[in-house]
């Protein structure tokens, strides 16, 4: 991968806290407009490194950069240039459709004329025109996750992340939120994604499998298969992660 | 600034859609100082009293006069002394009062219901003050500064203001944040571009709207409707009670950022907020009649100062060089509480 393409690039990240190393010198690249799976049990270190990337959380040691921006240092610019949507669909249950895509769009900077053309595009995208009014704590579990999706990109972000996006809805719901990250990434946006569900991981361009704290494997699903000569990334997970000490 | 406005409007939009809260803001202030004001006093009106008079002279006669007339008072009508017993044991009268002339002089006995002391005591004071009104040459004059009619809801107002904004301002603020946290709105606020401390102005700046919204009302009721003095003294009111509300955002931010769940938050602060101001404040318990560990542990309450300052300007009528010292106080404490919470804050938003 050329260094041009990288829009995540990360060198021996590590988090501690206290005598516990969450985080353990990890490395990886992610090119532009890849969906990249990030894999791991429970209390692995996922959502650490995921918080250290988006500029949550301050690394213990090592470097990285996001969006071109440095980790330790830009994390402001960081956060302008990406998307992030976590497993609980968060948006304000408490407001309309339309009123959270003011509220982010506001947030992001949008002026008013790029926010009319970007919820218009949504509304039509979603399908959820004669439900702009709607309070989002009303809508079905299915149009929270597509709209939170639809949220989080709606100032067109380089990168978003997902962190476990489809946790807890029905295979049907998946599939279809899966169809509009891919035309995210046919758009040029780059796709970061937790998941706990290995039959998601095939859909990734590349996975990696992050086992106590350390990154395992990665590659594409189909390489990892190969190489441990089995059928499904379930088993790819399973053969990885046996000997993991860390589990809830 | 358009992100803090949209913030505010968010917060705003959050607080008038759910509706209990807003009956619970609004109503709370409202029956507490109507319930303090009206219905719960510590004087003592309407005293059913009966007497039993031996012989009748002109100084009895004036003295069931007096009692006749007093509003005080409502006088049953004279009764023969084998029904006293059985009046004070149904609970048709309070108190009985026995009046004998032996010898030219009037000798008097109160028999007073004492099932309740503190009533029985107001009670007593009261007939004896009536009995005595000429009979003594030069009576000891008593005058009753500040509050002349000793009218027990002059002292509940300030009490209750200090009670409702904690109430209001901390609890309401660390669950609305907590709330945040758990629904992982917290997080999308977080990563992005704004400054976390336009995150905490625009959780702060409402329910401070709020709380003067709430403050103005609970004024208008005290000058209006309990007749509390009205003075000069209002702005300084106004200005001590919003110290105090920023006093009680600060702690609902700080309780906020120890919080994990809505539940712990408003366990948090009603349990660490609510009973102290109650019980320590000064707000119904005279802080002097406490033992001296609990009067120590009062000082650390915000509400005993602000309480205390609040009955110096709305009671006393006194003007603000007086409540220098709790200003003081009231000023270090929020600024300890601030810093505290912001940087808990900081460091919560980039560990």
């Amino acid at each position: 991968m050329k260094d041009n393409e990288k829009v995540i690039s990360v060198k021996n990240l590590t988090k501690k806290f206290g005598s516990f190393t969450a985080v353990d010198h990890i490395s990886f690249d992610v090119g532009k407009g890849e969906i990249f799976g990030f894999l791991g049990a429970n209390g692995a270190g996922k959502t650490t490194a995921m918080r250290m990337l988006c500029g949550l959380s301050l690394p213990s040691s090592g470097e990285g950069r996001v969006a071109g921006y440095d980790i330790i240092r830009q994390p402001e610019e960081i956060k302008r240039h990406i998307g992030y949507m976590s497993q609980k669909f968060s948006l304000y249950e408490n407001l309309r459709v339309n009123e959270n895509i003011r509220l982010f769009s506001i947030i992001y900077g949008m002026s008013d004329s790029s926010m009319k053309e970007a919820s218009e595009k949504l509304y039509k995208d979603l399908r959820m025109e004669d439900m702009s009014k709607t309070l989002v704590k009303d809508l079905p579990v299915g149009w929270k996750q597509k709209l939170a999706f639809a949220v989080a990109t709606i100032h067109r972000p380089e990168i978003v992340f997902l962190d476990e996006p489809t946790g807890g809805v029905d295979p049907l719901t998946r599939r279809r939120f899966w169809e509009l990250i891919y035309k995210a990434s046919s758009e040029g946006m780059t796709i970061f994604v937790t998941t706990h569900y290995l039959d998601e991981a095939e859909y990734c361009n590349r996975v990696s499998i992050m086992v106590d704290g350390r990154i395992s494997a990665l590659d594409s699903p189909e390489a990892l298969k190969e190489r441990f000569q089995v059928s499904s990334m379930d088993d790819v997970f399973r053969i990885v992660a046996k000997d993991a000490l860390r589990v809830d | 600034m358009a992100i803090f406005g949209a913030l505010v409007k968010k917060e705003a939009l959050h607080i008038l859609r759910d509706t209990r809260t807003m009956v619970i803001t609004i109503f709370m202030p409202l029956v507490l100082l109507l319930l303090f004001g009206f219905a719960i006093s510590t004087e003592v009106n309407d005293i059913r009293i009966a007497a039993v008079v031996e012989k009748h002279t002109c100084e009895t006669r004036k003295i069931l006069e007096r009692f006749r007339v007093n509003e005080y008072f409502t006088f049953l009508g004279l009764v023969a002394p084998t029904e006293t017993e059985r009046l004070l044991r149904s609970g048709r009268a309070d108190a009985v009062l026995f009046l004998r002339s032996d010898d030219a002089n009037l000798k008097a006995q109160i028999m007073v219901d004492a099932a309740n002391p503190t009533i029985a005591q107001t009670v007593t004071a009261y007939v004896g003050g009536v009995i005595n009104k000429e009979e003594i040459k030069s009576p000891v004059l008593t005058y009753t500064l500040y509050n002349p009619q000793m009218k027990s809801s002059y002292n509940f107002v300030p009490g209750i203001m200090g009670m409702i904004f904690i109430l209001i301002c901390a609890i309401m603020t660390s669950v609305s944040i907590v709330r945040e946290k758990e629904n992982g709105t917290m997080n999308l606020l977080l990563v992005s571009p704004i400054r976390p401390a336009t995150i905490i102005l625009g959780k702060l700046v409402p329910y401070f709207l709020l709380s003067c919204v709430i403050l103005a009302i609970m004024l208008f009721i005290s000058y209006t409707l309990l007749g509390l003095p009205l003075s000069a003294s209002i702005v300084n009111v106004v200005l001590l009670s919003f110290l105090y509300i920023i006093l009680s955002l600060s702690f609902g931010l700080l309780v906020s950022t120890i919080a994990d769940s809505q539940l712990t938050a408003l366990i948090g602060s009603a349990v660490i907020l609510m009973l102290p101001v109650i019980m320590l404040s000064g707000m119904i318990f005279p802080i002097d009649n406490m033992p001296v560990f609990l009067q120590g542990v009062s000082c650390i309450i915000p509400a005993r100062w602000y309480i205390s300052a609040m009955r110096k300007l709305m009671i006393q009528q006194l003007d603000a060089a007086y409540i220098f010292k709790e200003v003081m106080i009231l000023t270090s404490m929020t600024i300890v509480l601030l810093v505290l919470s912001i940087r808990k804050f900081y460091s919560s938003s980039r560990k």
